[in-house]
């Protein structure tokens, strides 16, 4: 009995790998893509990056300002994941089944987390920059709209899957809905809660060098610019910085984490 | 006195079944009172249309000379502060402490701004504290709720409807989840709690042997309506096989 659901499951996989090489196969072809071509620019596009991307010593003089910059877009993200998440909190309350006021508003909070949810940043930033113009708000504003949705969906899932019974037995006390909602709801939900916040700051941190290239503002606009003059020692090290800045975020993220939860 | 006066009570969830017909019974003060029946006979409803988590439909619910079915928000908050209520799955917030826990108990008698802030007097705060040393179970008060064990958790339950400080207590299968061990410590205390506090009882079970050995009077439902009412040494096999059907009591008892 055991060895045969083994050996089905080896069929199984079999199975799958042949259909993933059949879709990549049919893919390529459709696309016109050439594995052989492709992979022959691979050694020529590694000794560009090799001999091009390089962090000279004269490149770290503009380091402050690129520091600057990018400073301007970690607050930026913080920022605009901070008041996403304050509104979503509300819009997760509407929305989930048990803290729900009436219908009407729980399909406005759900209407709005999977519109804003299910158009990427880019576009949004692509959207707003018709607007707003070339300006640290549409920037803003694009991290905002996204997040809000993102969260917003989150928030309903956590507070659905901190689920019902605790919200009866203290509606059937006689408490009021804010008694609920701040001593039962949020202290139930509240650490996943703050995990989904972090993991939205890390990804709008991201998120915002792509959106700044496209509305000209914080890192993006400094990798832009030196992209376009051709600088590539100092994209170089703007690449650098971010990464750095990427990698101690989800550090002190995941640090957070481990106490909360 | 009487403090319960159920009248021609009706529910329906949906327009096709109606799974409250006609219950009409009176509960004495200081009575300990089991419902039995068959799964989806309406016990948990009938507890839920007293403290009208479920709202009514036909008839009349009278507890302590107040119209349940009438209430407004303001005076229903004040008869659900009258009402204890204690759940299968004992219902607390898993991530708080167990003292935490007991005093949500006392929220039908705050106001928003104090609830929030989750102001307590000292009163109430010792309250807490005598009733978990009551119970046993004092040594946890500062323990979060899931680390608990189950019978652990329903004492908690007992005492979050302890401290309302009602004049009846609904149970809705406060055993179903437990061990034979702490079922027994679980009907213990709220047998005494009727006993010593005079608190009314209105407790829901599956097991008809415990409903026997504990209550004054035992309900049956059977298809939402009351088929015995009586006392508890009146409850004989061909009642019992009334109430569930001589086929599916082979299969509960076994
Ligand atoms: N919220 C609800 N919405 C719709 N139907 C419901 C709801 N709650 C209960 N019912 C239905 O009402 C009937 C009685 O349910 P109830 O939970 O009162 O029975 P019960 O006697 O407590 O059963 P059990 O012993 O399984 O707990 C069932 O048919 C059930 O499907
Ligand atoms: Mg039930």
């Amino acid at each position: 009995m055991k060895e045969k659901t083994i050996r089905k499951s080896r069929w199984m996989t079999t199975i799958a790998f042949i259909i993933i090489i059949g879709v990549t196969y049919f893919s390529a072809v459709i696309t016109d893509f050439n594995f052989i071509e492709g992979a022959l620019t691979f050694p020529a596009a590694i000794s560009w990056i090799a001999s091009n991307l390089w962090i000279t010593a004269e490149t770290w003089e503009r380091l402050p300002a690129i520091l600057t910059k990018l400073n301007e877009t970690i607050f930026m993200s913080i920022a605009a994941t901070t008041l996403a998440a304050v509104i979503s909190l509300f819009l997760g309350l509407m929305g989930s089944q048990t803290t729900k006021v009436n219908n009407i508003f729980s399909v406005i909070a759900r209407f709005i987390a999977s519109f804003s949810r299910n158009i990427p940043v880019v576009a949004w930033s692509l959207i707003l920059l018709i607007s707003f113009g070339q300006n640290s708000l549409t920037g803003f504003l694009a991290l905002f709209v996204g997040t809000l949705g993102f969260l917003t969906r989150a928030f309903i899932e956590t507070i659905d899957e901190a689920g019902h019974s605790a919200v009866e037995a203290l509606q059937a006390t006689g408490a009021t809905y804010s008694h609920i909602v701040s001593k039962a709801v949020l202290p139930q939900s509240l650490p996943q809660m703050l995990s989904w916040i972090l993991f939205m700051i890390e990804t709008n941190i991201r998120s915002a060098t792509l959106v700044g290239i496209l509305t000209g503002t914080g890192i993006g606009y400094t990798f832009d610019m030196y992209y376009k003059s051709l600088n590539y020692n100092a994209v170089a090290l703007v690449t650098f910085t971010i990464v750095i800045t990427v990698i101690i975020i989800e550090l002190i993220s995941n640090r957070i984490r481990k106490v909360i939860l | 006195m009487t403090l319960l006066q159920v009248a021609k009570l009706g529910k329906s969830y949906d327009s096709q079944t109606q799974v409250l017909k006609d219950v009409s019974f009176t509960v004495e003060a200081g009575e300990f009172v089991s419902v039995i029946g068959p799964s989806g006979a309406g016990k948990s409803t009938l507890l839920r249309c007293i403290n009208r988590m479920v709202e009514i439909n036909h008839g009349k619910i009278l507890f302590d000379e107040r119209d349940v079915g009438s209430l407004k928000k303001k005076d229903l908050r004040k008869l659900r502060t009258d009402i204890g209520m204690v759940f299968q799955h004992y219902n607390l917030v898993p991530r708080l402490t167990v003292i935490e826990n007991v005093l949500h108990g006392r929220f039908g008698y705050k106001n928003t701004v104090q609830g929030v802030l989750g102001r307590f007097t000292e009163e109430e705060k010792e309250q807490a504290f005598y009733l978990l040393d009551k119970l046993g179970i004092a040594e946890h008060a500062y323990k979060r709720c899931d680390q608990l064990s189950g019978g652990q958790q329903q004492r908690v339950g007992i005492c979050r409807a302890l401290i309302q400080d009602p004049k009846l207590i609904l149970c809705d299968e406060p055993i179903a989840s437990l061990d034979p061990n702490s079922s027994t410590v679980i009907m213990d205390h709220l047998q005494s709690i009727t006993k010593e506090l005079g608190i009314t009882c209105i407790v829901n079970l599956h097991q008809v042997e415990v409903a026997q050995s504990y209550s004054d009077r035992i309900i049956g439902l059977r298809k939402g309506e009351v088929v015995f009412d009586g006392r508890s040494a009146l409850l004989l096999e061909e009642q019992i096989n009334h109430i569930y059907g001589t086929k599916q009591r082979e299969l509960i008892t076994v």
